[in-house]
């Protein structure tokens, strides 16, 4: 066990460092540092002074190492667009973020749980080939064109919900805001949760009926009725509690696909997260934020995959056995 | 491309009604399992007939279009937003309406949907040249070159597609400036959608060549002292490209996806050469103002072209299914 958790973790440890030298690279040679630093009224021996100063004339290795040690004290440099600190940006838009995809994850898991059960038990029934073949427009469906439709139906024609933004925030502690406490805020959210989660929605229902349908094939399940027992007791009490495990390997890989996602959904309802500003990012070859979020997400992406990796080790014990 | 043989097919049977047997390979087809595997799910019929459509229109854009978009003489911007015919202020010559610049929709999409999908096969195409190319080297070597290419894949297969191809894409946009973004445009998606969906094809080929490379006919050839890059290029790789096949039409539809996405938020295709995705962000802008034909149509038709061909590559996983993912 113990021998696993290291192994896992020295990978993690040297995909971080990959993905640190990527986004070293990223943010030393695209583009001149300088040239975004300094006017163009600044002499060459003014900008070599900067230079030297900036530490850009070391060896690439020490350079390196300056950047990972800041980097692990979220000190990204200065954004080229906006003239603060990268961490500061972060950090006013990281709540937003991470409102919205807890809340499209749980709207996936609540949603899509039970109509997998349902399909998975009622294999035949007209409802399911319904939730299957709407599952399946799910999946064609680009995501952000599921965004504009919502706009369209309940924004523009109907005029629910609003379209863009956050509603009305409120200030937790010193710099959480959260639109969870207002009714103009839980309004702005629906409509991008449910973009944001439709596509793990159809993932997970698919998994879950076909989870079902396997495991009441199996034995036990055979036993458990042969015995007599209630159905409802048979279906959640026996067969559900195994149809689980792999739900809770994919929610925990689908997170990381979520807040990746959210870049797009952002975008479309123009929600103040950290998506939209590395879009923007892009958009005007704004390198430190860019190399930032790579760097943010791929920490989050290694720590979901490792914390996934552990939790397979400890609900499914088969795994324990064969292993060192 | 996997399904031309469907394709090949549907015109075996027109011609084995119309004359005699059809002789040699075109029976083969007809009598094969996956044939009939094809004709017995219904939806996938419909699918393969749809995506044949879809595909026949955008081939034949320039003939079938009733106006060309890109002909300024011909357009003329007391046109613009014209609503579809059924609306009221409709013009009877632009079937769904006209976009803001007065260019006729039906048109547009043809001829967007045209760039979407040489993007689309462009991108499959280069994805599966680089993944085959690189799990073959891997599968064969074996040792570190092996180990060195598959932990570059396993690294990349933690981040999603479009992550990475957005980033490549600012990086691209980064090196190259934005002066030049028009003539680029359609190589840096092209490379940055490659990047993106190799590993798939990597993995899968590197673990069919570990399994070929040990067999009689391979040591064979090395014995009688062929070289390695011709085992590879002409023995192995025909016996690991049936999976591969799979792989494509499925990457397929994920590449249009991926590819509207990216002109959707700006950095694919220019509005000078508009794909169905730069068609969709174009028309973002006037929803809001009741001209919602604008985005919705392009949606519709991205939406269709991508749900036929994903049905037709998911019959395909299930009728050949190798146990692949």
């Amino acid at each position: 066990m113990i021998g696993f958790a290291t192994r896992r973790l020295l990978q993690a440890v040297i995909v971080m460092l990959v993905v640190a030298l990527l986004a070293f690279t990223m943010f030393r040679f695209v583009g001149d540092p300088i040239n975004q630093m300094v006017g163009i009224e600044t002499s060459i021996e003014e900008r070599e002074a900067l230079r030297e100063r900036l530490g850009l004339n070391d060896p690439i290795a020490v350079q390196f190492y300056r950047f990972i040690s800041k980097a692990a004290r979220f000190d990204f440099g200065t954004s080229y667009q906006f003239r603060q600190p990268v961490s500061e940006l972060f950090a006013k838009r990281i709540p937003a973020t991470l409102e919205l995809s807890l809340t499209s994850a749980l709207f996936a898991l609540i949603v899509g749980i039970p109509m997998g059960i349902y399909a998975g038990l009622n294999r035949e029934s007209p409802i399911s080939k319904l939730f299957l073949s709407v599952s399946l427009v799910g999946i064609s469906l680009p995501t952000f064109f599921i965004g504009i439709l919502l706009i369209f139906l309940f924004s523009v024609t109907l005029q629910w919900l609003p379209s863009f933004g956050r509603g009305e925030t409120v200030q937790i502690g010193s710099w959480w805001t959260t639109g969870f406490l207002t009714v103009s805020g839980l309004k702005a959210l629906i409509l991008p949760s449910i973009t944001l989660g439709l596509y793990q929605m159809t993932l997970i229902m698919r998994l879950i009926r076909a989870e079902m349908l396997e495991v009441i094939r199996t034995d036990y399940i055979k036993f458990a009725r042969a015995r007599g027992l209630p159905d409802r007791l048979v279906h959640f009490r026996h067969a559900l509690k195994n149809t689980l495990v792999p739900v809770i390997t994919i929610t925990g890989l689908q997170l990381g696909a979520i807040i990746a996602f959210a870049t797009i959904t952002e975008t479309v309802f123009q929600w103040p997260g950290m998506g939209l500003m590395f879009l923007q990012a892009v958009q005007n070859v704004d390198i430190p934020i860019m190399s930032a979020y790579l760097l943010l997400t791929a920490f989050l992406f290694v720590a979901i995959n490792y914390i996934v990796d552990m939790l397979y080790f400890f609900i499914d014990p088969r795994l324990r056995v064969g292993r060192p | 491309m996997p399904y031309v043989s469907n394709e090949e097919a549907k015109a075996a049977v027109a011609d084995r009604s119309g004359s005699q047997e059809a002789p040699g390979r075109l029976s083969k087809i007809v009598d094969s399992d996956l044939f009939h595997s094809f004709l017995r799910s219904k939806v996938t019929v419909v699918a393969a007939c749809g995506t044949f459509i879809l595909f026949l229109l955008a081939i034949l854009a320039p003939w079938v279009a009733p106006h060309n978009p890109f002909d300024l003489a011909s357009i003329s911007i007391m046109d613009a937003r014209v609503p579809p015919v059924w609306m009221e202020y409709s013009d009877p010559s632009f079937l769904l309406g006209t976009d803001d610049q007065g260019r006729d929709l039906l048109s547009g999409i043809f001829y967007g949907m045209r760039i979407s999908l040489i993007v689309g096969f462009c991108s499959v195409i280069a994805a599966a040249v680089l993944g085959i190319t690189l799990g073959l080297v891997a599968g064969y070597m074996g040792g570190r070159t092996d180990a060195v290419i598959m932990r570059i894949a396993d690294v990349q297969l933690t981040f999603p597609a479009i992550l990475i191809a957005l980033l490549i894409d600012g990086v691209a946009n980064g090196i190259f400036g934005s002066l030049d973004r028009e003539v680029f445009a359609f190589y840096i998606l092209i490379v940055s959608l490659a990047l993106s969906f190799w590993v798939q094809y990597a993995r899968t080929v590197r673990g069919s060549t570990m399994v070929e490379k040990n067999k009689e006919y391979v040591q064979a050839a090395r014995v009688i002292g062929i070289p390695s890059v011709i085992i590879m290029a002409r023995h192995i790789l025909p016996n690991v490209m049936g999976p591969v096949m799979v792989i494509a039409t499925i990457n397929l539809a994920l590449a249009i996806v991926t590819e509207a996405t990216l002109s959707f938020l700006g950095v694919g295709m220019p509005p000078t050469q508009p794909s169905l995705g730069t068609l969709i962000a174009v028309g973002n802008d006037f929803l809001y103002s009741g001209e919602w034909w604008i985005a919705i149509f392009p949606g519709l038709a991205l939406a269709l072209l991508v749900l036929n061909v994903n049905l037709l590559g998911d019959w395909l996983r299930d009728a050949l299914n190798p146990k692949l993912r």
